[in-house]
């Protein structure tokens, strides 16, 4: 089962802090991370590669210091890191980068499954993963929080129109989607595309062993043209949405303190609450 | 080189590096510098810098797929539907589509798929679609990822609508992520602000990111349609008004257009004596200061009382005292309610990020520094055991009457 997980790196919220004076993010010596939904990706990642067989490989877009992510996935058990960076894709929206990312998966070749996380933590848009699916055109299933049963036995070529009686083809995976009211329970032919949540799993620490191995891997360098991206699909350029502003709102600040007998609290309390909008 | 400083303007004044939301900015021998391996080219220097010393190539016409802008016209609303029950985020966008289309001197529609929607189609109208795109099919009777996205694409081209909005719901998510792909279009994920620019005609999407610690607006300039997913609980629903009507438009989808490589086989509905949380106005929300799971019995107590849905943080639900799908914060939901009652959480940032919009924040903690009392609009210093039943108690009493 030849697995690819696509991963962000994003700035360390816990870090996030809010200069008074001039209302802006600081960002001086925040420290870099793996978005926290794509660890659940990457150890899923690795334990369908664990189970199955195969390759498991990272890829990620970003600066050149991105790379730092892809050794820590590698840490954890997948095989090769694989970093699209390059001066074209700066500024790329959730169009471009998924563009971008759905190019270097073309290049990379055959694969059963991509794992994506849920969103990242920075942009919070949840677009990417649908973007690279639609742009690769595979089926996906967002907001996967477990996965009951893989048959990646037979090849695509092999899988041909034998129809399983009640569900999709021979070559599927079987799995839960979180939703709003609880979950689905959906079937889905491979090869496809996954986002997962935190349920999945538990992501594991690295060993010793892995990251030695993590340090000495060669990381792989594609550029736009490695990858055969057209010029008017990356970056700035490519990116049908701009933003024209940024800013900051104003913080929230604390309110009205509450102190006292139980009976006098829960009595004001009871109040400006119905006052506000019970 | 997209963005560069003019050395001979630039004074070493350092606004920018305040101004700059990535930390790309350095003075270097008294001159600004950019990191062009940090900056996004998101132009927030260019209005912070006194000597217009800042340089930025922004692409006016995109080249690639530039649809004749003029063509398109109306605002349209994705009316998502479960077990045939339009949601209520849909009558959230309608109203705002109002007020959109109004400024546009446009129509408003919404786009319904499914079965057996007859009733639906009515309200819709009622509650302020000028006209209704309805789709019915068996196939179509329950959300999937291909027919939906096919469909929509299909009516997106045949009637070329200017603005598009959908929920910002795992439906409205997954859905309309694909169908901008597939049309070539800008998409806003998550706005909170949607307004018209009164020159330009062009909408203005104003969403968070870093978890609400910064707010950006976002355009699409080139592109049509233009297309946001808007939060729950954002703007507040339409009434409904018999009087109202409007034009059906029934339209019909065979063959590829339902094929699905993936196949919905059950539906399993799990927060069974609470309403779900994207769609709470008020959320009873427990950490680690609830000591164990059987305590939370008490909060789904006051929840009920309230009609309110029951939330936790990171720390109750890796402890394992309630299921995942309550857990609010970055790795959980982000929710916005009218209230969100919070019970012995401390309120590290990461839970912050996940509730901080929301209208009214009551804090129940004993510890008189926990941060979640920044955040407060109300903060209780005291015992969550004895103010919880008391607060129980007095709501049951005076809802009563």
């Amino acid at each position: 089962m030849n697995i690819i997980v696509c991963i962000k790196q994003v700035p360390e919220t816990t870090e996030v802090k809010i200069n008074p004076e001039t209302n802006t993010l600081i960002r001086e010596g925040v420290k870099s991370i793996v978005n926290p939904f794509d660890a659940y990706a990457i150890e899923e990642g690795v334990r369908l590669k664990e189970k199955f067989g195969g390759k498991a490989t990272v890829i990620t877009m970003g600066p050149p210091q991105a790379e730092a992510v892809l050794r820590e996935a590698i840490s954890v058990g997948i095989d090769e890191g694989i970093l699209l960076s390059d001066r074209a894709f700066a500024g790329s929206d959730t169009w471009a980068t998924s563009y971008a990312l759905s190019a270097a998966i073309k290049k990379i070749g055959a694969f059963d499954l991509i794992v994506c996380g849920k969103q990242a933590s920075d942009g919070d848009t949840a677009q990417v993963g649908p973007g690279i699916s639609a742009h690769l055109d595979v089926p996906q299933v967002t907001y996967v929080k477990k996965i009951e049963e893989v048959n990646p036995a037979l090849s695509t070529m092999e899988s041909g129109n034998t129809e399983r009686k009640g569900g999709v083809k021979d070559k599927f995976m079987r799995v839960e989607r979180m939703t709003e009211e609880g979950y689905e329970i959906i079937e889905v032919s491979l090869p496809a595309l996954i986002t997962v949540v935190k349920e999945i799993n538990t992501p594991r620490l690295p060993s010793l062993k892995g990251m030695m191995r993590a340090k000495q891997a060669k990381i792989i360098h594609w550029k736009a043209s490695d990858i055969e991206a057209e010029s008017n699909c990356v970056g700035l350029t490519g990116s049908p949405t701009q933003v024209v502003r940024i800013f900051t709102p104003p913080p929230r600040v604390g309110g009205r303190i509450f102190k006292g007998e139980t009976q006098e609290i829960v009595e004001k309390l009871a109040e400006v609450l119905r006052k506000g909008v019970l | 080189m997209p963005i560069q400083i003019i050395i001979e303007k630039c004074t070493g004044c350092s606004l920018c590096v305040k101004a700059c939301p990535f930390d790309a900015i350095r003075i270097m021998d008294k001159k600004a510098v950019i990191d062009l391996n940090k900056c996004n080219l998101c132009g927030a220097c260019l209005p912070s810098c006194k000597f217009k010393a800042i340089l930025l190539e922004k692409p006016e016409v995109v080249t690639g797929a530039k649809p004749d802008l003029k063509a398109h016209k109306g605002v349209w609303v994705f009316a998502e539907q479960k077990k045939g029950k339009v949601q209520p985020v849909v009558y959230e966008l309608l109203g705002k589509a109002r007020e959109l289309a109004a400024s546009l001197r446009a129509e408003v529609a919404a786009v319904l798929l499914g079965e057996h929607l007859e009733e639906e189609i009515q309200e819709l109208i009622w509650r302020g679609a000028d006209k209704v795109y309805v789709v019915e099919k068996r196939e179509l009777a329950n959300f999937q990822d291909e027919p939906y996205t096919n469909i929509l694409v299909e009516l997106i081209k045949k009637y070329k609508p200017e603005i598009v909005l959908c929920g910002a719901t795992s439906i409205g998510r997954s859905l309309i992520s694909r169908v901008a792909v597939k049309l070539r279009v800008g998409l806003t994920a998550d706005c909170t602000g949607l307004d018209i620019d009164p020159q330009r005609k062009i909408l203005l999407q104003t969403r968070p990111a870093f978890g609400g610690n910064i707010m950006a607006t976002i355009i699409s300039p080139n592109y049509r349609p233009q297309m946001a997913t808007v939060r729950h609980k954002v703007f507040p629903e339409t009434v409904s008004d018999i009087k109202r009507r409007g034009k059906i438009i029934r339209e019909n989808f065979d063959g590829p257009f339902l094929v699905s490589r993936s196949k919905l086989l059950d539906i399993i509905e799990e927060i069974e004596s609470t309403v779900n949380l994207a769609e709470a106005d008020i959320i009873v929300s427990g950490g680690r200061g609830m000591n164990g799971p059987e305590n939370f019995k008490i909060l789904e107590g006051l929840a009920k009382v309230l009609g309110a849905a029951v939330g936790a943080s990171r720390a109750a639900v890796d402890s394992g005292w309630i299921p995942y799908s309550h857990q609010v914060g970055q790795t959980g939901r982000t929710v916005s309610p009218k209230i969100y009652i919070a019970c012995g959480i401390s309120g590290q940032i990461q839970h912050l990020v996940g509730m901080q919009s929301s209208k009214i924040i009551v804090a129940i903690n004993k510890d008189p520094d926990a941060p979640i009392f920044k955040v407060a609009t109300y903060g209780i210093v005291a015992d969550l055991f004895q103010i919880i039943p008391a607060l129980t108690k007095k709501f049951k009493e005076s809802l009563k009457k």
